[in-house]
């Protein structure tokens, strides 16, 4: 029997997503596919597209590549338009004069950009917002222009707002209707997130109708609007909506809705046998679903259909969440409270800026609706409610409301789930499936994800699917424990949050609020930590002093014998002969063993209890600072001699080290940090093996991540080019303090990164595509901790209380003598066991 | 050990020398002894750790594990019952413990 000849017109999102289906049934033998996009490349991802603003490049967005379309079998031509179907010989045209036959069609042209019809609209730096190549345009006209406006305020309109904001272009947004995201949200929540936006410096003018576009007198062009006002811009970029590319159904008799569309049933067929559509150019009960999720449906459906399988498309849930411009924005089923005797509930929290709305049932039993804006943590469990006609709590006021304590809101819980509940809506993966999953033996997120798909597609649904999978693990006996230790039901990341959203300041009350029995050398050194990153108070102060592992106590490294080492902070391995000399002078006065380090500065050892603070006193005298060596936190700024000296160096390393090891010094994290500045690619300083690695090139700084040396070594990461010097620190900034937020404890960053979920490229987007909305808040944690630093050995000294606390005895001035030198090269070591019986017992050695 | 009547008590140092969940050593008739403040609580134990012989057990993290009252070693991280002495990692080992008692706010311990 010969193949079934399958076209597929567009290779967007959904129409990849089709053959992406078809190629891995298990019919896929009986098909051949050939696939036109308009465009100049296979299929990418449109829903993530802003990321081409912060750095992801064309091919970062692909959702599919050639090779994996060959290797299918299946056929391609690219930059080939459609434009003629003749459905009585079952043939296709094509703007290149192509024609091929079809045995079944599939439409899968998606949308265009409307542009309102206003007089100017034609001309240059007006553009839109929908391919790689518009982008390109934006990005382009963005570097000749300091203004822009969007023109629409809905969620693409503002997405759009963003990208010209980090364009760096003084930003604004005109809308017609009067509130933001008018389809998804309701009065008092577009009122909010108006408020939060213009905080952000982007403005927003509501109500506006725009009449025509002309020359500027201050800008390229200005905008006149119906109400008499006009606004000066360089640039527009119209989002006011999009419109289903039906133009081929429209001329060859393929059936359209009023308003546009190609009308489909619920096999996503046509009116014209053997014609389907999907995506976002059908039309379904009279409703165009603007979102990727149901545009796979309806891929799944028309595959199902033609391999002879009976899934159906019935409709799709549009509730949305997202992030713009940095607000947390959602909205669930009726937000609008349309339905009628339908009942509201509403929390406002004007200082935190939050705003909840429920909308349930007139017998308040069913949740129709939601619209959250500034806090959507309750989003997952208010959309499962929904979907699955869930019964409410008595209470269901509780379900928005903040309960005291910083815990997570009061929920319902994913056991309260029907099996049949959608979890992953981008690939309608069933809670029963991913307990299938689980029980066959997928238990970590990877494998769920790789054998479910669930999480695969916007990433959204990952969290409530880990709590399945958890529950799940729990029900089959399989202990979940991440617990830090028996004091704390909680991972170090969880404590990390305890501390900042409770604002808890002591172990006391962390292990009081959190936790139970006294602590031990786990969670109090941990504890520290935290309450370090997230306050920096001194780390002897009374309650946090016992919480230190010894070498924080007493700030110095404990050797074998119980002495300490110390090791002064010698920024970026530069110091001076007048310093050299004082650590030379301080050594030969106490006695100790003196030893250049692998991070490029000098230890000096055998120190004992008492006389750390003399020792210190001399040293911070003449000008030393604590080099953090015994802490959980920036060890060295490993440092070549650069362009100052070096004929290769192409900039100052000597100086940027310094410069950061200033900035960074002193701050407490999930384990120790190291980072190496380079001055050229040769790469002297071996920047590439650190935490943090910096390489200077003729564009400017290069950023690695998460490399180490060390038991495991790992090649950092390249993380960003083209830097300039404020750039890098700001990166830096949110890098470190992210993973101070998230690092597991005694966790390197090396390790961290092997663990984060999304790998490099989720980090890449937290950090550089602040697709979290963390990035100011990072900025200014870390802000805080620079702004509060101290040297830990200065306040020491100059307080005769914590001075007491190094005496070796509390009763005696005398020394431990258990501490035994001999002599080696010249220098002090410890003593052998073997050497010390011989030294305190001469007889001993007389009778051997 | 057992207090008698025959017990001699040597007083160490003021109660508040010593930190809550804090160590201290003292030097008694030549012997290095930990002692321990957890709330109104003093412990005495031997100070030297019997993995690597360096006297460091006053400077370990104290708390507790599973019930006892713990000082970890800040060398190796093994764990000494404050009460019996006993090693949790290791039957074998333990240390020597001490009785101590507060009069007038001063430390003493029995020798
Ligand atoms: C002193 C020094 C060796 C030397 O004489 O050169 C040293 C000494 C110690 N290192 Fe190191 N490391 C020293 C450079 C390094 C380097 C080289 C570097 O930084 O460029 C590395 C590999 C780079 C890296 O970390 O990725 C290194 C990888 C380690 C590791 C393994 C870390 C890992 O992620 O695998 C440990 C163990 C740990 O931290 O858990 C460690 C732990 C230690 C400890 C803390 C072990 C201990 O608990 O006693 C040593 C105590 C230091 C002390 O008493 O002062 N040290 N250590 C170096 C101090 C550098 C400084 O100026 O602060
Ligand atoms: C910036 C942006 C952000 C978005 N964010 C989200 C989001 O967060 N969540 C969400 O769910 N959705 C989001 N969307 C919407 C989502 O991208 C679409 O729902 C999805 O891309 C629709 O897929 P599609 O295949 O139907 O259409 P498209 O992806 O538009 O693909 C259609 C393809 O067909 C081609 N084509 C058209 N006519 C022809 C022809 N005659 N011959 C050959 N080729 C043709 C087009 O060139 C195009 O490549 C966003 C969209 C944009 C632009
Ligand atoms: S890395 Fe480059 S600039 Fe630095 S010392 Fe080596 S050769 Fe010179
Ligand atoms: S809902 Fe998008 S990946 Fe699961």
């Amino acid at each position: 029997m010969s193949k079934q000849k399958i076209v597929v017109v567009g290779n967007g999102m959904v129409g990849h997503k089709f053959i992406d289906n078809l190629v891995n049934h298990s019919d896929a033998e009986r098909f051949d596919i050939l696939a036109f996009a308009e465009e100049p490349r296979l299929a990418y991802d449109r829903v993530g597209l802003s990321k081409y603003f912060s750095g992801a490049s064309a091919d970062d967005l692909m959702l599919t590549s050639e090779a994996y379309y060959q290797e299918k079998g299946v056929q391609y031509l690219l930059n080939e338009k459609v434009i003629g179907i003749d459905s009585a010989k079952k043939l296709l045209s094509t703007a290149k004069g192509r024609e091929v036959a079809y045995d079944k069609l599939i439409l899968a042209t998606g949308s265009y950009p409307f542009v309102p019809p206003l007089l100017g609209k034609d001309q240059p730096h007006c553009l839109v917002y929908r391919t790689i190549e518009n982008l390109e345009a934006i990005t382009a006209s963005a570097s000749v222009s300091k203004v822009g406006v969007v023109v629409g305020g809905g969620l693409l309109g503002l997405e759009a707002a963003n990208a010209l904001k980090n364009l760096g272009l003084q930003t604004h947004v005109v809308e017609f209707a009067p509130r933001l995201m008018a389809v998804q949200l309701d009065e008092a929540g577009g009122g909010l997130l108006r408020r939060k936006i213009e905080a952000l410096d982007v403005q927003v003018h509501t109500e506006k109708n725009t009449k025509d576009i002309v020359a500027g007198e201050i800008c390229r062009y200005r905008m006149n609007f119906a109400d008499g006002s006009h606004l000066e811009t360089d640039m527009i970029l119209f989002s006011a909506g999009i419109r289903p590319q039906d133009e081929l159904a429209r001329q060859f008799d393929i059936q359209i809705g009023e308003r546009g569309g190609i009308v489909v049933d619920n096999n996503c067929l046509t009116s014209v046998d053997n014609i389907y559509a999907i995506g976002e150019c059908a039309l379904w009960d009279g409703k165009i679903f603007g979102l990727v999720a149901p545009g796979y449906q309806m891929a799944k459906v028309a595959v199902s259909h033609i391999v002879g399988g009976s899934d159906q498309f019935l409709g799709a849930d549009m509730s949305t969440k997202l992030k713009l411009l940095g607000v947390d924005v959602a909205s669930i089923g009726d937000a609008h409270g349309r339905t009628p005797g339908c009942i509201s509930y509403v929390f406002q929290d004007g200082v935190k800026e939050i705003y909840k709305r429920l909308i349930v049932s007139a017998d308040g039993k069913k949740l129709l609706g939601a619209v959250l804006v500034g806090e959507v943590e309750a989003y997952g469990n208010l959309l499962q409610i929904c979907l699955n006609n869930m019964d409410l709590p008595e209470n269901p006021e509780m379900l928005i409301v903040p309960v005291g304590d910083g815990s997570a809101p009061a929920g319902m819980g994913v056991d309260a789930l029907p099996d049949s509940a959608i979890i992953c809506t981008c690939h309608e993966v069933s809670k029963g499936e991913i307990c299938c999953a689980v029980q066959e033996g997928a238990n970590t997120i990877g494998a769920i994800k790789s054998c479910t798909k669930a999480g695969t597609g916007c990433g959204g649904c990952v969290a409530l699917t880990t709590q399945v999978m958890n529950s799940e693990l729990t029900k089959m006996g399989v202990e979940v424990n991440t617990d830090i230790c028996e004091h704390f039901p909680h991972t170090r990341q969880e404590l990390y949050h305890l501390v900042r959203v409770g604002n808890i300041q002591s172990f006391d009350a962390l292990i009081e609020q959190h936790g139970t029995g006294l602590g031990c050398d786990i969670c109090k050194p941990t504890a520290a930590s935290i309450l370090a990153s997230c306050w920096n108070d001194f780390i002897l102060k009374a309650p946090l002093a016992p919480l230190q592992d010894t070498n924080d106590h007493f700030m110095a490294n404990l050797q074998k014998n119980g002495t300490y080492s110390i090791v002064p902070r010698i920024a970026g391995g530069e110091i001076t002969p007048d310093k050299l000399i004082v650590l030379g002078q301080v050594a030969k006065k106490y006695n100790l063993y003196t030893k250049i380090t692998g991070g490029q500065r000098i230890d000096l050892f055998g120190a004992q209890q008492h006389e750390l603070p003399l020792i210190w006193k001399e040293l911070v005298d003449a000008g030393f600072e604590t080099g953090h060596a015994y802490g959980k936190s920036l060890r060295t700024v490993k440092s070549c001699v650069g362009s100052t000296w070096c004929r290769y160096g192409v900039l100052d390393s000597v100086g940027m080290a310094i410069r950061l090891e200033e900035r960074y010094k002193g701050l407490r994290s999930p384990h120790k940090l190291k980072f190496g500045v380079s001055g050229c690619t040769r790469e002297c300083a071996e920047a590439q093996s650190k935490d943090v690695g910096v390489i200077a090139t003729e564009n400017g700084w290069s950023l690695y991540v998460c490399g180490n040396g060390g038991m495991k070594p790992r090649h950092a990461d390249l993380f960003a080019t083209g830097l300039n010097d404020e750039q890098l620190v700001q990166l830096i900034d949110r890098f470190l303090m992210f993973y101070v937020r998230t690092g597991d404890r005694l966790q390197r960053t090396s390790v961290w990164l092997e663990n984060l979920e999304g790998g490099l490229k989720y980090l890449k987007s937290v950090i550089f595509d602040d697709k979290l909305g963390l990035a100011a808040q990072l900025e200014a944690e870390m802000q805080g901790v620079v702004d509060t630093y101290q040297c830990e050995w200065k306040s020491t000294i100059e307080d005769a209380e914590k001075v007491k606390r190094f005496r070796t005895f509390v009763n005696t001035e005398a020394s431990d003598n258990t501490v035994v030198f001999v002599q080696e090269r010249a220098q002090i070591r410890p003593a052998t066991e073997e050497e010390i019986v011989r030294l305190m017992d001469p007889a001993a050695l007389a009778n051997a | 050990m057992t207090e008698t009547a025959s017990t001699t008590w040597q007083t160490v140092c003021n109660t508040d020398d010593i930190g809550n969940f804090l160590g201290v050593r003292a030097l008694v008739e030549n012997q290095q002894i930990a002692i321990f403040r957890v709330n109104e609580k003093f412990y005495a134990i031997d100070a030297i750790d019997p993995f690597t012989n360096a006297a460091v057990l006053a400077r370990g993290i104290v708390g507790d594990i599973k019930g006892q009252i713990v000082v970890a070693s800040p060398i190796y991280k093994q764990h000494f019952n404050l009460v019996t002495g006993q090693c949790l990692e290791d039957e074998n080992v333990s240390v020597a413990t001490y009785i101590a008692r507060v009069q007038d706010g001063q430390v003493q311990l029995a020798i």
